[in-house]
């Protein structure tokens, strides 16, 4: 149930008793999704979805904030100097 | 994939997992606890674990809604579907979580009529399409999948379906983590905070963990590299001799949460005095049953159920991994006894439980030295 990928509203509609559907695409698959809790979402945003539920909307300014914060901890590291890289063969190498 | 290879990158992973290398003091063991199923399946899909320095330990948390659903519940479940003309409606995990006396899927051979469906919204389909007989919806799961159930109560009300009954099973996940702080059995460094249970109820709800019990924690996505970076944000927090509320996951997380959702939920759900879970006992508190409006549709009130407390098999021992106690291979029936196909606990049942992981991921042993 937490396992949970972005889904890209790819169309959207409201029905007759005034529920707000959407269909999401999922890596290739598409969801009908519910947006009563997210009732703003737009085709082209991507949300996250529980149980039929949209319940967050990504933001993808904040995407682009974390994946830069990661690349300055390997720039910025403890000691200022260049990033430790663990090697691919790490796994069988001993404790330090 | 947008928004999700990115946080996939080999190269970048490596850099993060060096840079968690020079965080740490040797002769230092680290305890860090993921509370989320869903990151205990990636930590052990991608091989976290053997990125991270020996002495920085990962412990499995409560965070898995098949795994503390306790056998007296499920008893309870059975005995709901085998009520005449009855049609018991779950979640497919569900359905292989074993009771005192089989499972529902055993129910579901012996003649009871069982369905899986993917969302209440289905079970509600299946109440509306069936109006001469009564549907029960069996709900499980934390603050995630609380919002579906209610709005598919609320629905249900306002179009009077009359069939349609829910055994609520929902839980909460403050109370829990705050009993695992109260508890002598576990020291633990730092959290994992579960990413999808904040899109609900926001980071709020954690503050408590460094302000109370002095502990950092990192909200943190599923990717590998979000819980790759939890790591290293609560290392960090370590090293500094800070403590605080972090977001790792805030391109997903806002910091109050869905505030609709929460509003819907209050209204369908109230706190139960106190909710059992497996291997965990009673706590105060932290079970969420159906409101005094929606009386009509709870299915514990509108039908009798044994409401008996089952202790969990001996053998089992899903309460210790449940709260990191013990690794799900120093289980005693780990592999043997207990496997997918055939599980005594429910940790081996649920795709989020850790044993699963720990078995579906080849990790049937794994002893670590600590520097």
């Amino acid at each position: 149930m937490c396992l949970g990928i972005p889904g890209r509203i790819v169309r959207r509609w409201v029905q007759d008793d005034g529920a707000i559907l959407a269909e999401a695409d999922f890596a290739g698959e598409l969801r009908t999704v519910r947006l009563n809790y997210l009732p703003d979402l737009q085709v082209g945003d991507f949300t996250i979805v529980h149980a039929g539920f949209a319940l967050t909307k990504l933001d993808p300014d904040e995407a682009a904030r974390t994946t830069a914060l990661m690349r300055d901890v390997g720039l910025l590291g403890p000691e200022g100097d260049e990033p430790l890289v663990v090697p691919a063969d790490w796994i069988d190498r001993p404790a330090p | 994939m947008k928004h999700v290879d990115e946080f996939r990158d080999p190269a970048l992973g490596q850099v993060l997992a060096g840079e968690i290398l020079g965080l740490v003091e040797p002769g230092r063991h680290y305890k860090l606890m993921e509370v989320c199923g869903g990151h205990t399946h990636s930590i052990y899909k991608y091989g976290i674990d053997d990125l991270l320095p020996a002495n920085v330990e990962l412990v499995h948390g409560p965070g898995c809604p098949v795994c503390v659903i306790p056998m007296g519940r499920v008893d309870d479940g059975i005995a709901l579907a085998h009520e005449p003309d009855v049609i018991f409606t779950c979640f497919g995990d569900m359905l292989r979580v074993p009771g005192s006396d089989g499972t529902l899927l055993d129910a579901k051979a012996e003649g009871a009529d069982i369905r899986m469906v993917y969302s209440p919204l289905d079970a509600l389909r299946i109440a509306k399409a069936n109006p001469d007989r009564p549907v029960v919806f069996f709900a499980i799961g934390f603050e995630t999948t609380a919002p579906s159930t209610a709005l598919t109560l609320k629905r249900a009300k306002a179009e009077g379906v009359k069939n349609f009954f829910c055994m609520c099973n929902h839980v909460t996940i403050v109370p829990p983590l705050r009993a695992l702080l109260d508890s002598p059995d576990l020291r633990l460094d730092g959290f994992i905070g579960p990413g999808h249970v904040s899109t609900v109820v926001g980071v709020r709800p954690f503050e408590f963990i460094p302000t109370e019990y002095g502990k950092p924690i990192s909200v943190a996505g599923f990717e590998p590299l979000d819980v790759l970076h939890a790591i290293h944000m609560i290392l960090t927090q370590l090293k500094e001799g800070r403590c605080e509320v972090e977001n790792q996951y805030a391109r997903v997380v806002p910091y109050d949460g869905n505030p609709r959702a929460l509003e819907v939920m209050s209204e369908v759900f109230e706190l139960r005095p106190h909710f059992e879970w497996r291997g965990m006992g009673f706590i105060s508190q932290s079970g969420l049953k159906l409101s005094e409006a929606y009386a009509d549709m709870d299915a514990e009130i509108q039908y009798s159920v044994p409401g008996i407390r089952v202790a969990d098999p001996k053998a089992c021992q899903c309460g210790e991994v449940l709260k990191g106690v013990i690794k799900p291979w120093e289980c005693k029936v780990f592999g043997s006894g207990c496997t997918p196909e055939r599980p005594i606990g429910t940790c081996m049942v649920s795709s989020e439980g850790a044993c699963a992981a720990y078995y579906n991921y080849g990790r049937f042993a794994r002893e670590r030295e600590v520097v």
